[in-house]
């Protein structure tokens, strides 16, 4: 799996992104041991300091946990992960609105676009 | 706060009349991955040889970890010039006698395993080398010494996309929160994800000293932009 870090904004807040999104999407699931700073670092060809104060974010954040000495794990509240989901979704909704707005749809329109568009049959 | 490791103060360099560094101040943190960018000519390699004490201020100060510059510093600061500097008909295993003998802080068996990773033979004369082997055996020995301070003066100029990655890889995985590590280079683009803090540098004086991320979040363009824009011609 690559990491897709783009040069316009700032590195951090990226892998905060990626990192979330994985737990979120189930890449890592509830439990799971992570990969260390260094490994993660090495695979994102990042930083690894930046690496790191990601990571502290996320656990931050609840998404994850550390045990002293075997490393890092990813919660097993099923609670903090959706609320996760749902601030993505959130966001993403905020920004697939503007867009809309901007090309002159009312919401209503855009409800019937999005009963009337195609399920991606990829699952 | 953190530990400064390298302190530059009023630091001025004289070429004849021509002034390389006029008058800089810096001071450099511990544990961090510093890019030292600017065009050429701009006073990169200059103040780089100060730190490691192959060029003498014409005024000012270097000091590294508190101390003047001298054996004991050289003693704790790796460097990778930027040009080939181990005798050409040496063979690898001869460069890393040269280098054991040379450093306490070498670690024999980190270079030898690095040297078989990249499968570089250990009778290999370095005479023979294409340019991006050469390059990466220099970095291999450099990155060995278990040093404070690594300072590596263009290590990815002239080589190949693949080569690249390999030092990239080598720099962050030999990384160790406990020591500082200064690049140098105008290949920015290349490795801007890996440096923490930049440093640009413009006709000898320091134009800039931010975070990778600072400067992205102000400027909302990747440092390598910022760099066209700071150095327009």
């Amino acid at each position: 799996m690559s990491w897709n870090i783009s040069n316009d904004r700032p590195v951090y807040i990226q892998l905060v992104e990626e990192l979330t999104m994985r737990i979120v999407s189930g890449v890592y699931k509830p439990g799971e041991r992570i990969d260390s700073v260094r490994d993660f670092a090495q695979q994102a060809k990042v930083n690894p300091n930046t690496m790191q104060k990601a990571l502290a974010e996320i656990e931050r954040n609840g998404l994850v946990y550390s045990q002293r000495t075997a490393g890092k794990f990813v919660t097993e509240d099923k609670k903090i992960i959706e609320k996760a989901r749902k601030s993505i979704a959130t966001a993403e909704l905020e920004t697939f609105m503007l867009k809309m707005k901007k090309l002159g749809y009312n919401k209503e329109t855009v409800l019937s676009f999005i009963s009337d568009a195609k399920e991606n049959n990829n699952e | 706060m953190s530990e400064i490791v390298i302190r530059c103060t009023d630091l001025i360099k004289m070429y004849g009349n021509v002034a390389a560094l006029k008058g800089i101040n810096l001071e450099l943190e511990k544990g961090k991955i510093i890019g030292l960018l600017g065009p050429n000519g701009s006073g990169k390699t200059t103040l780089i040889k100060l730190i490691c004490g192959l060029l003498t201020p014409t005024s000012g100060d270097v000091e590294v970890m508190d101390m003047k510059i001298g054996v004991e510093t050289k003693k704790i600061v790796s460097y990778l010039p930027d040009r080939n500097y181990i005798p050409e008909k040496m063979t690898v295993s001869q460069a890393v006698n040269l280098f054991a003998d040379f450093y306490e802080d070498f670690d024999r068996l980190k270079a030898e395993r690095m040297f078989a990773e990249l499968g570089i033979q250990s009778n290999l004369v370095f005479k023979n080398m294409s340019k991006g082997t050469r390059e990466k055996a220099q970095l291999v020995l450099v990155m060995s010494r278990n040093a404070q301070v690594y300072i590596l003066d263009e290590p990815i100029a002239g080589v190949d996309p693949a080569a690249r990655e390999f030092i990239l890889n080598t720099i962050i995985s030999n990384y160790n929160p406990e020591s500082t590590l200064i690049i140098s280079t105008h290949l920015i683009a290349d490795i801007e994800n890996v440096l923490e803090d930049i440093i640009f540098i413009k006709d000898g004086n320091i134009e800039m000293h931010k975070s990778v991320d600072e400067i992205r979040e102000e400027n909302g363009m990747s440092v390598d932009e910022t760099f066209r824009e700071v150095f327009r011609c």
